[in-house]
Formats: structure tokens, sequence, C-alpha cells
């Protein structure tokens, strides 16, 4: 009975542990817990640029995540990208002036959408279209933009 | 020149008939896992012992080093490009998708899977799978399934381990010794690491784990009932387990990306 | 006491139905089994071209022969862990070749079987060993497998060495411990394979007396298989001498030993050369030796 008893505690404490990684790195690597509601509503915002932005990427407001990037793609006809995002419905008091950006978490982190509170008294609701947009910046334009600048001045 | 031809058709039609032999064993012992783990599941857990927590030492203490080495590596090949805070999620992709299911999955074939097939080759040359049968007890869900079923069961959670410890290591490595930003280090790695990532990293490890199981079983159960064969047996497990994990990591990997 | 193996073809019997074997053995007849034509053969090697043999109910029978000759082989034919090319083998009435697998389990459920080395369960101590088959098809409660497992653990002499595993145990012990198993599920049919080889002389007595005492006392049907002469002619009843892949002479015993047959005497008294030959086949030693091949 002494070996049985020896056994069956080796195979707890192995299930346990292997249980305890598994659920360490399904929460610990992961970023896909910090977003998680009930209900949510959906959005659309048009961008000239997204970067690289990529589904499943945060929206937040204020640097709180209150939302996420459900799917991107392209409309043919106007030449822009579409985003589709969801936000939890708590926060159903967004004003509809507000503008969207796409922002870079650190240097080289990856990009998420800013909202920005306007001051308008009507709300966004489920299915409505932010209308004031900034695209992505990207690093090669930034570049692109100081070198001009930088030149220009050096002829005044 | 026909005997070349002749013996390797004969060969060719061996082999088909083995592999072929397999797959019928492997639905007998299929056919018997459900039964086994309702009504006997003392008996799985046993050998989730046997395999699993046995196996442990030898995975942590390999993972704390492959974890550790991915850090020496990525950092002096991120540190060119002023990426060391990059160096976590090159180790976690690296341990969650590839290594962590391979390198255990071999490890396994070499600490579980020989000690399956020679214990299976064992009972066989000893006459105690013989022994079973003529007390009217059938060996395949007595002696095979719950070896089977334990390491099935076993080798995802020894994966997990694996891939958590390894990432203990890199930790060690980049943070305590290479003076990598914690913050960074972690941050970096929530922001990359999806659900999928992982996913395929445990989707890898169930295949692994009913491929190696179910290799090293029917290797002692078809051993050649001698000290000679038991030995060759627990050789041939470790080779063919090695080839036909590589194999189904290429397939799942290329399916899945 | 004589037994005899049956001329060939002096034996009628009825094809076997399907009923047959839901029921009972056949407690009635005289032999328990009845073996005819038995023809088989491993790769390009024929082992039994037409075995006839019966074998008495309530005796100890024994197969013996030089090695090789396929007495074991003959033990997993009967117990249908082998199937025969030709022949029927008949157990209790019952035609075994036409069981399916679960009336086969229940058949051998009525079996006992001593393996060569005793063939116990590694993983398991004695007491779990001889408990094995109680728990696997019996719903028996733990004190009822209890009381039964010392019971046969006693009868074999070794109720104190219940704890130990069997790599702690001799030889001897190890064979006494599977006899216990054997017997724990009350078999009507023991048998022995090769029960003697490799003991010292004290076990082997333990043995041979054990055998005998199960037989007499508990009345089942006792098949041994050995080549050992001496033990075997204080246990059997009957023996049967195989070789050539028929029965080469059946008898007491006694009768085997005065027996004519050269065969018969070679093996009986332990002659080196004799119709089994010293010398395996091998081309013309003068010739061999002083050689025109090694030009």
């Amino acid at each position: 009975m002494q070996q049985t008893r020896s056994v069956e505690i080796g195979t707890g404490l192995f299930v346990l542990l292997g249980v305890g990684a598994l659920f360490f790195l399904t929460t610990q690597t992961t970023g896909g817990d910090d977003f998680s509601a009930d209900e949510i509503y959906t959005m659309e915002a048009r961008f000239e640029n997204i970067g690289s932005l990529r589904t499943r990427a945060p929206v937040a407001m204020s640097g709180v995540t209150i939302g996420r990037v459900t799917s991107i793609r392209f409309d043919p006809v106007t030449l822009e990208a579409v985003v589709q995002f969801v936000i939890d419905s708590q926060f159903d008091q967004i004003p509809d002036d507000s503008d969207a950006s796409i922002l870079t978490s650190g240097i080289l982190g990856s990009q998420y959408i800013g909202l920005r509170a306007g001051g308008s008294d009507t709300y966004f609701e489920d299915g409505g279209e932010v209308m004031f947009t900034q695209s992505a910046i990207l690093l090669e334009n930034l570049i692109g933009k100081f070198l001009v600048n930088s030149g220009s001045k050096d002829e005044d | 020149m026909t005997s070349v031809v002749r013996d390797l058709f004969n060969t060719s039609v061996e082999f088909v008939r083995t592999f072929g032999a397999f797959q019928l064993f492997s639905l007998r012992v299929l056919r018997h896992s459900p039964e086994v783990l309702l009504g006997r599941f003392g008996l799985v857990v046993k050998q989730v012992f046997n395999t699993g927590a046995l196996s442990l030492v030898i995975i942590m203490v390999c993972g704390l080093f492959v974890g550790g080495v991915l850090g020496l590596q990525g950092y002096s090949n991120l540190a060119r490009f002023n990426a060391e805070d990059s160096i976590g999620v090159f180790a976690a992709f690296g341990l969650i998708k590839e290594l962590g299911p391979v390198i255990t999955a071999l490890l396994f074939a070499g600490r579980a899977g020989t000690a399956l097939a020679s214990e299976i080759g064992l009972m066989k040359a000893t006459d105690q799978l013989s022994a079973m049968e003529m007390m009217a007890v059938n060996p395949v869900p007595r002696v095979l399934v719950p070896r089977f079923l334990g390491g099935v069961i076993a080798m995802p959670l020894l994966v997990a381990v694996f891939s958590m410890i390894g990432l203990f290591g890199t930790h060690l490595v980049a943070v305590e010794l290479l003076s990598v930003d914690v913050g960074a280090f972690w941050q970096q790695i929530q922001i990359t690491v999806d659900m999928e990532d992982i996913n395929e990293g445990i989707i890898k490890s169930i295949v692994f784990g009913v491929a190696a199981s179910m290799i090293a079983v029917w290797e002692g159960y078809n051993a050649v009932p001698t000290a000679e064969g038991v030995g060759r047996a627990t050789t041939r497990t470790v080779v063919i387990t090695a080839i036909a994990v590589l194999v189904f990591d290429f397939m799942i990997t290329a399916v899945m990306i | 006491m004589l037994c005899y193996a049956v001329a060939e073809g002096t034996y009628v019997r009825q094809g076997p139905q399907k009923k047959q074997t839901m029921k009972q053995l056949d407690d009635s007849s005289h032999n328990l089994i009845e073996i005819r034509n038995l023809k088989f053969s491993r790769g390009h090697r024929v082992i039994f071209k037409g075995l006839d043999l019966d074998i008495k109910r309530g005796e100890v029978t024994a197969f013996m022969g030089p090695s090789g000759t396929g007495k074991t082989t003959l033990l997993r034919l009967i117990t249908r862990q082998l199937i025969p090319e030709e022949g029927t083998i008949h157990i209790g009435g019952i035609d075994i070749a036409t069981l399916n697998m679960a009336e086969l389990y229940r058949l051998r459920q009525r079996f006992g079987m001593l393996f060569q080395n005793g063939a116990l369960l590694t993983d398991l101590n004695v007491f779990e060993n001889v408990a094995f088959p109680l728990r696997e098809h019996t719903k028996l409660t733990n004190r009822l497998i209890r009381h039964v497992v010392l019971t046969k653990l006693h009868a074999v002499g070794l109720r104190g060495a219940a704890d130990m595993l069997p790599s702690e145990l001799s030889g001897g012990m190890a064979r006494r411990v599977a006899l216990a198993r054997a017997m724990v599920m009350d078999p009507d049919i023991l048998i022995y394979d090769e029960p003697f080889v490799g003991l010292d002389p004290i076990s082997m007595g333990v043995i041979v007396r054990l055998v005998r005492r199960m037989n007499d006392t508990l009345g089942i049907t006792s098949i041994i298989v050995s080549h050992d002469v001496a033990e075997v002619s204080t246990v059997a009843d009957c023996s049967f001498l195989i070789s050539g892949g028929k029965v080469a002479a059946s008898g007491s015993p006694d009768e085997l030993r005065t027996a004519k047959s050269e065969l018969v005497r070679q093996f009986m008294h332990g002659m080196a050369d004799g119709p089994v030959a010293f010398h395996y086949q091998a081309p013309d030693y003068e010739e061999q030796l002083l050689g025109r091949d090694a030009e």
C-alpha cells in the first residue's frame, strides 16, 4: 500500500505541475486575456494607411484597453483600409466625434488603435463609423520628412 | 541481378506489411482505450506516473538548459540590431511552437519509450503475456492500453513543463545575466504570443504523445522474445519515434502556418 | 493403469454443434482431451504430422521427448495459443477450433497453467499475482480474495512470502507461487510446462509432491511437459513419448522403461547415441578432414 501511495502522490504532483505549466503558458505569455467582455458593439474606421496593425490588436482610450480589432480589409472603391473593431458595451458613452489613430507601443512594439475623446453629445453606436481618423505614422516617412525639413532649413 | 530485384521487392512488401500490421495494432489499442479509460483508470494513473512523473527530472533539466541556450544565442544575434528586448519573443516562439514539443518527444522516446518497449518486451520474453492469455485476461487492454494512454496523457503535460521551465531558463540568462529589462522581456512575449501559438504546441504535443507511445508499445509487443530481441526493440523505438516526430512536426507546421 | 494412443481412423465423432460451447464441459466422458490427426509446422519445419492422443480425466499425463520435438508447442495448441493446420482438438467434448474469443476465454478459465519460469507479473507482489485472476474475473470482496489467496499460498507453503516481489524469489519459490496462481480459480485442468527444469533437488521434491497432491485431492486433470525421466516417473500415471511429430510410445512409466523400442530405450535411459543421433547431419567425416574441398 505504501508503494501505491507514493505513486499516487507522485502522479498527483506531476499532473498538477503539468496543468500549472499549461496555465502559466496560456495566461502569462499571451496578451489575450486583458480584454474580455460579455457584451460588445462593433465599430468601423477607415484609414489611409494602417501600418502593421493586425487583428486582435487592442483598441485603447487614454491608454486603457476597451476593445479589440476584429477584422481588417481593403475597400477597392475608396482605396482605403477598413478596420472593424469591437468595444465593451459598458463604454457606451464615447462621443461620436472622437477620433481614432494608429499608434505604436514602444519604439519597436506592436501597433494599436488609440481613441481620443471628442466633445459631441451623441455617442458611438453599434455598426457606426469613426469619422476622424489618423493613419499610422511610418518610420520611413518620418525620417524622410525630417531629412527634407533639415535640408530646407539649411537653405534658409 | 534478378535476385537483387527480388530482394528489393520482398523488402518493400515486408515494409508495407509491417506498416499495415502497425495500423491494425493501433486500431486494436484505440478500440480498447475508452473502456480502459472509464473502467480501469487506476492502471492508467500508474502509467502516467511511470512515463510522466519519472521523466520529469530529465525534462526540467533539459528545458532549463535549452531555454538558457536560446537566451545566449538570441542575445548575441539580437544585440546587433539593438533588439535585445525581443529576446523573450524569440525564445517563447521557439519553445512553445517547436523546441518544446519536439525535444520533449525525443527525450520521452529515450526515457519513457525505451522503458515501455523493454518492459513489454520482457513481459513477453518471460511468458507473462502468455500467462495472462492463459488466465483468460486479454493483455491488450490490461497491459498495452494503460501504457499507451499513460504516455498520451503525460506528453502534453511534459511539453508544458518543458516550455515553462525553458522560458525561465531564458529569463535567467537574459534578465539576470545579460541585464535585459524584465518588463520588456515579458511584455514583448505577452504582446506577440497568441493563443493560436500555444494551441499549435498543444496539438503537436498530443500528436507526438500518441505517436511515441504507440510506437513504444508496438515495438515492445512485437519484440523477438529474447534478450537480444528486447534490446533491438528499444533501439528501434528511439529511432522510429525520432523519425515519426520530426515528420509529423513538419506536416503540422506546414498546415498551421 | 494403462493408456494408449488411439489408432488412426478408429474414432468417429459427430460434427460439433454451436450450442455445445455454451454449456459446461461434458463431464461424463472418460477422456477429457482428445487430439486427432494433428498437423502443425513452423515455417518449413514440420513439428506434428498426424498426432493422436487422449488424456484421461483425473490422471497425471506426461508428454516426454527429446528437446525440439514440440512438447511446448503441443501445450500451446491444446490451449489454442496456436492453431493447428489440420486435425481437431476436443476438450470435454468441445472442438476448441469452433470457439470465438469470449468462449475461448471462458474455457481458459477452466485451465491453470504453470510456465517454465513461473511467468509471474513482475510489477505485482506475490499476493497480487495470486489474486490477479480473481480480481480480473470475479467481483469478490477484498476480504474474500485475501482469504482465498492466503489459502492457496499456504498450500504451496509460501504464505509468509505474500509481500515479496517476484524478483526477490528463488526459482523454486517463483514456481510455487505460479502454481498457487494457477490453482486460484479452481481449474479442471492444470498444465505444467517443464516444471522441474533448473531446480535444486529439494525444490524439485516439493514440486513433485505438490503436483501429485493437487491432482489427487482436488480431482484435477494434470498435464506435464518434461524431459526429466526420473521425476516424471514418480508422478505420471501415463506418459506419451513424442518424437518425429508423432506419439512414439505411450504407457505408464514402468511400461515405457521396459519397452523394446530403441528410441524409447534411448530416451528413458539417457543413451548418447541411438535413433536420435549424437551427430548432427554433416558430410562424411573422413572426407571433410582429408578434404577434397580444401584444395
